[in-house]
């Protein structure tokens, strides 16, 4: 990572929009259906290069869905787009039963997820998404942390055979990932070795907890963070290895701490490898109007406040965590 | 109508039925009603209208069907047994916790079943994204959906009738099988639909009523259908049908929207489709 590429700031949304456009370029099969937001979830892009594979279903999301569906049964790859609220809320039923039961090739492009939506405020901050989608059967469900991740995840949805949700945000954020990134699917992505205690993070949220690993090592906490940009299928060999390593885990998402990543993952480890967990998340409440940094800001999910929560949080449970005069040492080797 | 074609067509509705009726009787539940409406026009499609081959029931060439009413699927399955896509005989175990025959249509085990459907208003949006994909493709298939008259109650069938008409899907054959019941009761009086036809005229579709149990009836309808195939026009065929179509007991009668027959009613009702065929065979002998 370079000063000059941490400067440089990229919607996963727009990435969306870019890699549908170049993967068009290199697939006859690909079509691309929107709810009357391409502007907001940059279809537009793909659109403008190849309008009459572009379907703009007008804002009517449920038959998006199923026109989605329909299409797949032809040979045709659709990637459906829509905000995250209007696809996995508004057409969870159609998604649930007439992609996901039948298994169909369909890959969903949901933007606008999570609190950092924005000023839009609460009704369109989605914050159940990662929930709705982890309940049905084989439902593949990545979300990238930065743009060379979104692109890769485009081209490995498309390479998937089935359906996949693809959360992106709306607002610009780092680049985390090199030129050389090389996504895997199905795999979570150690961004930081650390011997005390485990991050689990997804999304643009990966970055602040990248930057809050930074803080907590000022303070004698060395962590290991974990990028998840796949959360269905959950790699839980690679939780279940960190367990063993460290005294305690942190989750990190936009997302109520109901239903999503936190959850998946204390599934996963209370069954394989209990230890002490904390979710850190939106904390069973409605958004609101704001900058979507001030929003993370608020709920304590930027750098700051993800730091500040975990060293809070280790300060509680001295039994698991030893203080030193010089900050937190783990108990035990 | 041809009436050798004809008398063909109605004694293969009449196995259908009893396809219809030996499924539910074996299931112990299942919805017999609004299959026997829709029995005549099914027999049609998969008889007489549709391009497909049971042999090859993936064939990429075919006309599709998706049956948007998917708790119907007894005479879904009926005719696609009766046509030769998978034995007859599998028909009782319809519903079963070891059958493929689930209790709504499932594309992924049950052979000819194009697309999985049981929750209501879906399919129509389903065969307007196949009938999209074909014409993007360059092809010439046809894509028919069968919609019941209280499904249109729902939101999302009026969503995917504007995509067809926004698209000019004029290979897509719409059928509303206008029963006149639902499960709580007269549709009339449930949420009123009428006039169904103005509606549909309304939003650019080629509209024909049909009498859903006369076979000439039905011809016109889709020959209506292949006469707009470049209208740019979907065409939408209302068929007017009985509930329960077929068994004297049931016909009109909203209780058989979703039960199965004891033993003495499912005796009597195949006694009563026993006749109808001897009378069949009497009247053109």
């Amino acid at each position: 990572m370079t000063n000059e590429k941490e400067q440089v700031r990229i919607a996963t949304r727009q990435s969306y929009g870019e890699a549908l456009k170049e993967l068009g370029s290199q697939v006859d099969n690909l079509v691309v259906l929107d709810a009357d937001l391409a502007n907001a979830t940059k279809t537009c892009l793909f659109r403008d290069a190849f309008p009459e594979r572009h379907i703009d279903c007008g804002i009517a999301e449920a038959n998006m869905m199923d026109v989605a569906a329909g299409l797949s049964t032809t040979g045709l790859v659709p990637f459906a787009s829509t905000f995250a609220m209007f696809a996995a809320g508004r057409a969870f039923e159609q998604i649930r039963n007439t992609i996901g039961y039948p298994h169909l090739n369909v890959k969903i492009g949901a933007t606008h997820g999570g609190l950092s939506v924005g000023e839009d405020g609460a009704s369109h901050q989605c914050l159940e998404d990662i929930a709705l989608m982890r309940t049905i059967p084989q439902m593949t469900i990545f979300c990238p942390v930065d743009d060379p991740e979104a692109r890769a995840m485009v081209k490995a949805a498309y390479a998937l055979d089935g359906p996949v949700y693809m959360r992106f945000s709306r607002q610009a954020t780092p680049i985390v990932h090199g030129d050389d990134y090389q996504f895997e699917s199905g795999h979570g992505e150690i961004l930081r070795k650390g011997k005390d205690i485990a991050i689990v993070s997804t999304g643009i949220l990966s970055a602040e907890a990248l930057a809050a690993c930074d803080l907590l090592a000022e303070h004698g906490i060395e962590a290991t963070l974990i990028h998840m940009g796949t959360i269905k299928p959950l790699d839980e060999e690679l939780l279940v290895d960190t367990a063993r390593d460290v005294k305690g885990f942190v989750t990190v998402e936009e997302h109520n701490i109901i239903g999503g990543l936190g959850d998946a993952v204390c599934d996963t480890l209370s069954e394989h490898h209990p230890l002490l967990i904390k979710r850190l998340g939106v904390r069973d409440v409605f958004g609101h109007s704001g900058p979507g940094k001030a929003l993370l800001h608020e709920c304590g999910l930027d750098a700051q406040g993800i730091a500040w929560s975990i060293e809070k949080w280790m300060d509680l449970h001295p039994d698991i965590f030893q203080l030193t005069a010089g900050g937190f040492k783990t108990t035990g080797n | 109508m041809d009436v050798i074609r004809k008398q063909t067509l109605e004694r293969l509705a009449i196995m259908t039925r009893e396809g219809i009726l030996r499924s539910v009787y074996g299931a112990k539940a299942g919805h017999p009603g609004g299959s026997l409406s829709a029995a005549d026009v099914l027999t049609y499609l998969y008889f007489d209208q549709m391009k497909i081959d049971p042999l090859n029931p993936r064939w990429k060439d075919r006309d599709r069907f998706v049956l948007s009413k998917g708790h119907t699927a007894p005479a879904l399955y009926s005719v696609l047994a009766l046509r030769g896509y998978f034995p007859q005989r599998d028909l009782p175990t319809l519903r079963h916790i070891d059958s493929y025959l689930q209790g709504h249509p499932n594309m992924n085990t049950v052979p000819g079943v194009d697309m999985s459907t049981g929750s209501l208003g879906q399919g129509l949006s389903t065969g307007a994204g196949m009938a999209l994909g074909l014409k993007l493709q360059g092809k010439d298939e046809n894509v028919y959906v069968m919609v019941g008259d209280g499904e249109i109650e729902e939101g999302q069938i009026w969503e995917a009738v504007l995509f067809a008409h926004q698209f000019q899907l004029d290979h897509l054959c719409v059928i509303v099988d206008v029963n006149g019941l639902q499960l709580d009761g007269p549709t009339e009086t449930i949420m009123d639909t009428y006039p169904i036809a103005d509606k549909f005229r309304s939003f650019g579709w080629n509209v024909k009523v049909i009498d859903g149990h006369d076979f000439s009836s039905i011809e016109e309808g889709f020959d209506d259908f292949e006469a707009h195939r470049h209208s740019r026009k979907p065409t939408v065929l209302l068929a007017r049908t009985i509930k329960g179509k077929g068994i004297s007991y049931m016909e009109n009668r909203v209780e058989w929207h979703g039960k199965a027959p004891n033993e003495e009613q499912f005796n009597q009702g195949m006694a009563e489709l026993a006749l109808a065929r001897e009378r069949l065979e009497a009247m053109h002998a």
